[in-house]
């Protein structure tokens, strides 16, 4: 048989073209993906509205909004607040410095109420004051106060004038702030809180205030926090052992399948890629149990290689020559492949449908890592070792792994 | 190389064999059942991360000093150098600081802290979940199955699905090996495995069954045995594949994801056990039933005309 060169000058053309798209490519991609807390650091907290309370989707939605107001008084970046359920709100920060801080200003409701003097009746509420009307402002002693203006300067002026001569208590929550003592009916709608501490003490209440207050009261049910240099070392640890575990499973596969075991290494390279851009376009939040999936994902992406290569070893067993041994292998294992796929599918779909949040993320990356198998370790092997074939050039079956000797004559 | 094995005659021995793995773990979970995690029980879990190991008596006094008596701490990590300690009640940030501060001082060494506190009904919730999930994807892979191949295929491949998943978490119970919500995800790998791996064997076993047409109990045996050791070589070496990842993570991968990565090798291993020697042997029994049911009705019908 004469050797087509064009065919293996295409194979190596494609095989370039792949590894130069990969190396270009890789480094932006990892660098996009979001890594969980577990990984980077930070804290989640899951909160529930407390019992006894109205809880409707809007309401949900607004505490949602309240709350990214206020982490944005925290200035950390990319929080990730999502709605799970029908009352809870989990709230990711990562990379926070004060977790401590964080999670007191995120844990208050911040509703300030003007109260009568028995402190039970509430006059005003956290509603009645304008939107980002609080202002950091100085007494004559010059201590920082608050100043906060009322959507409803009438309304402010006839409670004042009723309980002039008695204090009128402002509470944030279930906490006193300060207990004015009305001197004379207040118009225009202006109020002062005093009794802050210091300047930051109240330039944190004004950014509370103007924040606004989350309309229902939250519970938290679970929370979770990670030092940021315990998450860099477990990324560390667990990527190590990954590319242990890689270079296990290739030396593996290249020594037991010979040529179609390269094809396999090949397209599980591509694999691994592809995988990670699906990571990446589905913005697949990346935690430590999530590389181990994809590090053993690795592992049974090799099995339709596996399938294909002891095909193709049993039909140059019996007889066939490489070229359709080849062909009658990749043919027959088509099916299997496919049916074994399916059935892991099903299962993966099913999972996202009735699953919780966790597990629906955990089986979109399962069919994610399906799918691509199915098209590298089935289309691309095919394809590269179709290539290679037609060339001519590598029709000895010691390079599929098969000895002469086991070749039955037909 | 196929292999020329006689599994099925053995396989009374395989079902005794998988009956008693079974019944161990089915006594170890009734007896003294799982090491539920935080995830399933309410309290806070501390892991302080030092530079070397440390000694753990002397942390255990430190956290009773401090009042927490008879403290539930172990160390963990490559180098025991992971202090972890379970709290029944809920800590607040500021008790956790004093507790570090305090390991600081003694140890001379300022840890890195992971701090967790949970409500159990959120992990309850989602282990419930995915319980019925599985029961309901299983009837999808039934359907699925009956309709590509034959409901005995299917039927058979659940089952092996189920001992797989059984297996593990009797594994996990026998050695009390800590369970969280990642060993929910690892038992959902294992379901979908479990069920890749028997249809390569099934689709093996179809495919001969239409070659070789079998009528007799030994041709059908021949069937299913020379299927088994057609495919016994990519069995083994998907296994070996898998058993590397396993390995290296378990080995390398740091503490919070060895009982993850376990799980996955318990459960694979297990995967392609219950293939080969529960779910064949499952269906051949089944199928040379109502073979032997077809083979009556035909000499019947054979004698009246």
């Amino acid at each position: 048989m004469r050797a087509r060169k064009s065919k293996f000058v295409l194979f190596v053309v494609l095989l370039i073209a792949m590894f130069a798209i990969i190396a270009a490519t890789t480094s932006v991609i990892v660098k996009g993906i979001t890594l969980g807390l577990d990984l980077q650091g930070g804290f989640e907290v899951l909160y529930e509205a407390a019992p006894g309370q109205k809880v409707t989707p809007q309401i949900l939605n607004d505490t949602q909004e309240a709350i990214r107001k206020r982490i944005d008084v925290l200035g950390v970046a990319e929080p990730d607040i999502t709605i799970e359920g029908t009352n809870r709100i989990r709230v990711q920060l990562a990379g926070v410095k004060d977790q401590k801080k964080a999670r007191e200003l995120l844990g208050k409701q911040a509703e300030l109420t003007f109260r009568d003097p028995s402190g039970k009746q509430i006059l005003l509420r956290g509603k009645d004051l304008q939107e980002g009307g609080a202002k950091l402002d100085y007494d004559q002693a010059n201590q920082p106060v608050v100043t906060i203006k009322l959507k409803d300067a009438k309304k402010f002026e006839e409670i004042t004038r009723k309980y002039v001569g008695h204090p009128i208590p402002i509470y944030l929550d279930n906490q006193q702030l300060s207990a004015p003592v009305v001197q004379e009916p207040i118009a225009g709608g202006n109020a002062q809180i005093t009794g802050q501490r210091t300047v930051e003490e109240a330039q944190e209440l004004v950014d509370l205030l103007n924040a606004g207050a989350v309309p229902i009261k939250l519970v938290e049910k679970q929370s979770y926090a990670v030092d940021a240099s315990l998450g860099a070392k477990s990324l560390r640890d667990s990527l190590e052992a990954g590319v242990i575990a890689v270079l296990a499973i290739f030396i593996f596969v290249i020594g037991y399948y010979r040529l179609p075991g390269l094809i396999a290494v090949i397209t599980l390279i591509v694999y691994s890629y592809l995988v990670l851009v699906t990571f990446y376009v589905l913005d697949v939040t990346l935690t430590l149990p999530g590389i181990a999936a994809f590090i053993l994902g690795i592992g049974m992406a090799v099995d339709a290689n596996i399938i294909t290569s002891e095909r193709i070893k049993e039909e140059i067993r019996v007889g066939r020559s490489v070229s359709a041994a080849v062909r009658a292998g990749s043919k027959r294992s088509f099916l299997t492949i496919f049916d074994s796929n399916i059935t892991t599918i099903i299962a993966a779909v099913v999972l996202f449908i009735f699953g919780t949040a966790s597990v629906k993320g955990f089986s979109v990356s399962l069919i994610a890592g399906i799918l691509v198998s199915f098209l590298t370790a089935v289309g691309l092997s095919r394809l590269l070792i179709y290539l290679l074939v037609r060339s001519n050039m590598v029709n000895r079956p010691t390079l599929f792994g098969v000895r002469e000797d086991e070749i039955s004559d037909l | 190389m196929t292999y020329r094995i006689d599994f099925v005659n053995r396989r009374k021995m395989f079902f005794l064999i998988s009956a008693i793995t079974i019944l161990i773990g089915v006594i170890s979970l009734f007896v003294q059942g799982l090491n539920l995690g935080i995830d399933f029980v309410s309290g806070t879990r501390l892991d302080f991360q030092f530079a070397k190991t440390i000694d753990l008596e002397k942390a255990k006094k430190e956290l009773s000093d401090l009042g927490y008596e008879n403290p539930n701490a172990r160390l963990g990590g490559n180098n025991n150098n992971i202090l972890i300690v379970r709290v029944d009640k809920k800590l607040e940030k500021a008790d956790v600081d004093r507790i570090a501060e305090r390991l600081k001082q003694t140890f001379q060494m300022t840890p890195h802290v992971q701090e967790q506190t949970v409500d159990p009904i959120i992990g309850k919730e989602i282990a419930k979940n995915a319980f019925y999930a599985v029961l309901i994807a299983s009837l999808g892979i039934i359907v699925y199955v009956a309709l590509r191949f034959e409901y005995r295929f299917a039927v058979s491949a659940i089952i092996a699905l189920f001992y797989d998943a059984l297996f593990t978490i009797s594994l996990f119970s026998i050695f009390q090996l800590e369970v969280d919500l990642t060993f929910i995800a690892a038992i959902l790998t294992i379901v979908g495995y479990s069920v890749n791996d028997t249809i390569v064997i099934f689709d093996r076993i179809r495919e001969n069954l239409d070659a070789m047409k079998p009528k007799k109990w030994e041709e059908l045996v021949e069937v299913v045995n020379t299927s088994i050791g057609q495919t016994l070589v990519r069995s083994i070496n998907t296994v070996i594949t898998v058993v590397f990842g396993a390995l290296a993570l378990c080995i390398l991968g740091g503490e919070s994801i060895r009982n993850f990565s376990l799980a996955l090798l318990f459960g694979l291993v297990s995967g392609a056990y219950s293939s080969i020697f529960i779910a064949s042997q499952i269906w051949i029994g089944w199928k040379w039933k109502s073979m032997q049911g077809e083979n009556d009705r035909a000499r019947e019908t054979a004698v009246a005309e």
